[in-house]
């Protein structure tokens, strides 16, 4: 075993996921080029499941499989959930975790985790 | 060796098993997704025994003091008797006494109830009140335990409202009418006690708020608690005698009517509650927010107050939506 701190460790495990998700969620919403997404889903589930994808992109304990991923994102798939919308997503992680003073190196692993479910949650 | 008890089986706890994995495996739905104690989808709760504090992580502290716990991460070292979070009949019907009936306004009915069997509850928290065993509805509390001997509800009438109608209409004091629950995480938690409250409620949704308001100072709160109180005039008001006093009581709390349908007398705020609430109080970074009444102001003031400060995990709301059947 590796005596070097996994991804989650350094960036604060848990207390980081939960210093992020309403930081996180709150750009969500505000961002134009994504919010309609998110009209009319009840905010109480979907902060859960934010910090779902939060402690996965942090390289934290998940057992989410791609499957799982094009299963959750098929509806939106239908609503033209494409390319864009995924960027709009990973710059708002990114600028959150600058928010939270995270060090670039580690911004960009947390984005390279977030970027590999990309082919998944767009379905291809 | 740990049992696992769910509507009426009984499963063995497996080692190292988590009761999500006892319960699938044996064909009981619990739905689920992450399977690490995040997502919170496997919901559940415990009507027996205790859940480990460890499976609660994460969850709101109203659903903790409940017995909620994840459970994929659930790993009990005793029995434990669990439900799906939705479950209604794992409450008994306790049969109760009207002990009273008074218009607070012309459209609302305070109801005082006596149970026949001890009931636990939490102010803000709703009991469901059946007309018949087929009909009831959800009603908030506006009492508090330790406080007031009776249970304590505030009936708005609506046109064409089955048990509303009913219970305006009809019942009397001295009737037994049957009643299931406490339901509802709507409530105020100990701990904390030097965090601004914020409490926007219109209509009947006062209930929950004065239950909470006079639960959180019975346990010595001590920091600002603000009530706004929303309605079209001044009709649709109510104990804004009671709240005055309140407000000469005690120092920390603060009470503001609004009113929405034009012109505000002095003492009262011209608009909608939340709105008002909103101007006056504009960053809500670690206050906490109780929010209840009418589905649309909820919804709207949720959001504001999420986008203006307030963590999802201090936000407590309680809609108020109305029956397709009436």
């Amino acid at each position: 075993m590796s005596q070097q701190q996994s991804l989650y460790e350094k960036l604060g495990g848990e207390a980081a996921v939960n210093a992020a998700v309403d930081i996180f969620y709150r750009k969500v919403l505000s961002d134009d080029r994504i919010s309609s997404f998110f009209e009319g889903v009840d905010m109480e589930t979907q902060a859960a499941k934010q910090k779902s994808f939060l402690t996965m992109a942090f390289g934290g304990p998940h057992n989410y499989s791609g499957l799982d991923m094009r299963r959750g994102h098929a509806h939106l798939v239908e609503r033209g959930l494409n390319d864009a919308h995924v960027d709009a997503v990973i710059e708002d992680l990114a600028a959150t975790l600058r928010e939270l003073n995270v060090g670039e190196d580690l911004i960009a692993q947390v984005a390279a985790i977030a970027e590999s479910t990309r082919n998944d949650v767009l379905g291809r | 060796m740990v049992n696992i008890r769910y509507a009426k089986d009984n499963f063995e706890l497996g080692e190292n098993q988590s009761v999500l994995d006892c319960l699938t495996s044996r064909g009981v739905p619990v739905p689920f997704s992450c399977r690490s104690g995040v997502c919170q989808t496997c919901l559940m709760r415990a009507t027996g025994g205790t859940p480990p504090e460890s499976s609660q992580n994460g969850l709101k502290d109203t659903l903790k003091l409940q017995n909620y716990f994840l459970a994929c991460i659930c790993h009990p070292t005793a029995d434990l008797e669990v439900a799906m979070p939705n479950d209604d009949d794992v409450q008994a019907v306790i049969p109760a006494t009207v002990k009273s009936l008074k218009l607070l306004n012309s459209e609302i009915m305070h109801v005082e109830l006596e149970c026949h069997a001890p009931i636990e509850y939490r102010a803000g928290q709703f009991i469901n009140l059946f007309r018949d065993r087929s009909l009831g509805r959800s009603y908030s509390l506006a009492s508090v335990p330790h406080e007031d001997d009776h249970l304590h509800l505030h009936v708005r009438r609506l046109p064409q409202g089955r048990v509303s109608g009913w219970i305006h209409e009809e019942l009397r004091p001295g009737e037994t009418v049957e009643i299931r629950g406490p339901g509802g995480d709507c409530f105020y938690t100990p701990g904390n006690t030097e965090q601004g409250l914020v409490l926007i409620g219109t209509g009947s949704g006062l209930a929950p708020l004065y239950g909470i308001i006079r639960d959180a100072l019975s346990q010595n709160h001590t920091g600002p608690i603000h009530l706004f109180h929303g309605s079209r005039d001044l009709n649709g008001l109510y104990l804004t005698g009671e709240l005055r006093d309140l407000v000469e009581r005690y120092s920390n709390f603060n009470y503001v009517p609004c009113l929405s349908g034009g012109d505000a007398p002095h003492g009262f705020a011209a608009g909608r509650a939340d709105d008002v609430a909103f101007q006056q109080i504009s960053n809500l970074k670690n206050w906490r927010m109780f929010l209840c009444g009418h589905p649309d102001m909820v919804i709207a003031a949720r959001k504001k107050a999420f986008m203006a400060g307030a963590s999802m995990k201090d936000i407590y709301a309680d809609a108020f939506n109305v029956s397709q059947s009436s």
